[in-house]
């Protein structure tokens, strides 16, 4: 069995409908029974609840008891609350997370505030993945008292210059970046992206050819979205077994290590 | 009939341990990989490629936009390979390219004479829809007897350039409908605030209101889908297009749950969307197989079926 890592999938409830597979047990069936092997698991409640600790606790345990050696989870954490440096430690030394999840967008700041920068400052000292979400869903379908605007990442390229070994990932990438504008990102080997929203025939075909293989990273945004719809992307463009292997596993083991 | 909703959609690709091991070396080493620098080891193994093969799908909703090619043909053969490896069978297309939102006259018929390329000797695989205007109703008519009556085409695709509710559209509705034909309306109800000329589900209701034996599609479920499928529900002569959003979970399920399998056509929108997001969206349904099949093709099958007649063909 060859493993398949997503390293984009959310617990608990999106805050507007039911998802199918959103109870814990239901999502870890179907992942399974698609061949995941290991899945980074965020929360929906890291995107509005201000007890951040509480989130990151239930989300820890969680994966713990439920998630069947599948579920790895990334804490979410908001620089706009007050003693925010706590629950990176917490996320860090007491849930043994490898990584944080970061909502910049539904926690209302964007990358050039100084807090970010020194969150990333915190998250690269204690060798934490961080992970930011450009997005959740596509802005016209956002509830009309709750639109909220797309990440812009642009204030990355020299963030991460300047501390060239921290490993960030963008999720939920493109319907705020367009392919053309990854290029942006070309010198910073430890950025890496998912294929979650990546449209457009043959979607990774197009991708290979703004960015190295050994940055793209299976994932799913499940349950909000089909998981279906990453695993076929796999077949929809033309890749080899290495490409297929790279995206779908080593990349993200070789991120974790 | 029970049924999970990963069942359909076991898809398996596989690489030993061995071949891996041999060219993980230079990702631990850190080296940046392009596409041309990949080892060329073989597999032992063929990779098991593609979903199964257990429906047929006849996608409602492709355009030459998004696509690579010079020539119309071109663009057409390759939207075809992409469809081949997700096992489509037939695609309908409509529109040219450049995508025009509110096309001049002149415009109308290059758009239509490039899908009538695109399709010429690849009928077995291709349908297609006349694109039209309520902007330039004389030319529309023109396009719907050139293209559909006098040629092979078999719907009009109404986008927006003028909503539903136009009096314009109730003349090519009235053609359409008197030569089988069947009517595409682009719908969104966008929370960022549509076009002028842009549609509603409920412009589209109001569009069935007027003519109760038009053959209607309601495009992208309207978007906001919870809205597009309660605003047609009453109206059993609407159908729920499904492409063109993203594959967010739980939309089929309700469409099937509020307006019954027999109403919702699948579609994806490439080339500008991907094929398999779209087809996640019944892929990963927790729907049955007989349902999923009327989603895939069945359902399209159905409603073409009369010009398809029209026209020599059975669908």
């Amino acid at each position: 069995m060859p493993a398949l890592i997503d390293t984009n999938i959310s617990l608990s409830r999106w805050p507007f409908r039911r998802l199918p597979g959103d109870e814990t047990s239901d999502l870890v069936r179907l992942l399974r029974k698609q061949g995941v092997t290991e899945a980074w698991a965020g929360s929906f409640d890291g995107l509005f609840h201000r007890d951040i600790a509480g989130v990151n606790a239930r989300l820890a345990a969680e994966c713990r008891t439920s998630g069947k050696g599948v579920l790895v989870p990334f804490g979410s954490v908001n620089p706009m609350l007050p003693g925010w440096e706590e629950d990176l430690r917490r996320c860090h030394s007491e849930h043994h997370m490898p990584g944080i999840r970061l909502h910049p967008n539904y926690h209302g700041y964007d990358l050039q505030h100084p807090e970010f920068a020194r969150l990333l400052d915190l998250a690269g000292e204690n060798k934490l993945i961080v992970q930011i979400a450009l997005s959740m869903e596509d802005e016209r379908t956002h509830h009309p008292l709750m639109p909220v605007p797309h990440v812009d990442p642009a204030p990355l390229k020299d963030l991460l210059l300047a501390r060239p070994a921290l490993k960030v990932q963008l999720i939920n990438v493109f319907r705020s970046l367009s392919l053309a504008q990854l290029e942006m990102f070309s010198g910073l080997p430890d950025l890496f992206v998912d294929i979650a929203m990546l449209e457009g025939v043959g979607g990774i075909e197009e991708l290979l050819e703004k960015i190295p293989v050994n940055r793209i990273l299976f994932g799913s945004h499940f349950p909000f979205f089909h998981f279906q719809s990453a695993l076929l992307k796999l077949d929809e463009s033309d890749l080899g077994w290495f490409q297929r292997e790279a995206i779908t596993s080593q990349n993200a083991i070789t991120l974790k290590k | 009939m029970s049924h999970r909703p990963d069942e359909s959609a076991d898809l398996n690709f596989y690489l030993t341990r061995r071949q891996w091991l041999a060219t993980s070396g230079a990702l631990a080493a850190g080296l940046t990989l392009s596409t041309s620098s990949l080892p060329a080891a073989e597999p032992e193994t063929p990779l098991e490629l593609g979903p199964p093969a257990k429906f047929e799908i006849w996608d409602q909703h492709c355009h030459l936009s998004g696509v690579e090619g010079k020539t119309a043909g071109e663009r057409m053969d390759n939207l075809l390979k992409y469809a081949d490896r997700l096992n489509i069978a037939k695609l309908v297309i409509y529109m040219g390219w450049p995508f025009a939102t509110n096309p001049s006259a002149e415009e109308l018929l290059r758009q239509n004479n490039q899908v009538l390329e695109a399709i010429k000797g690849r009928e077995d695989r291709v349908l297609s829809y006349v694109y039209v205007s309520p902007e330039h109703l004389e030319t529309s008519l023109a396009e719907i007897r050139r293209c559909i009556a006098d040629g092979p085409m078999v719907g009009v695709k109404l986008w927006v350039a003028g909503r539903a509710t136009d009096d314009a559209v109730d003349k090519i509705v009235e053609e359409a409908t008197r030569l089988k034909a069947v009517i595409f309306q682009h719908t969104w109800i966008k929370t960022t605030g549509n076009l002028p000329g842009e549609s509603t589900p409920l412009d589209v209701v109001a569009l069935a209101k007027r003519h109760p034996s038009a053959r209607l599609i309601c495009g992208h479920a309207g978007g906001n889908w919870e809205l597009g499928i309660r605003a047609i529900r009453a109206y059993p002569q609407i159908k729920l297009g499904i492409a063109g959003s993203d594959p967010t979970n739980g939309l089929v399920e309700m469409a099937v749950r509020e307006l019954g399998a027999d109403r919702v056509i699948y579609g994806s929108d490439a080339g500008g969307r991907s094929f398999a997001s779209q087809l996640a969206k019944v892929y990963g349904a927790n729907i049955n197989d007989v349902e999923k099949q009327l989603i895939f093709a069945d359902n399209l099958k159905a409603m073409l079926a009369p010009i398809l007649r029209t026209k020599g063909v059975a669908s």
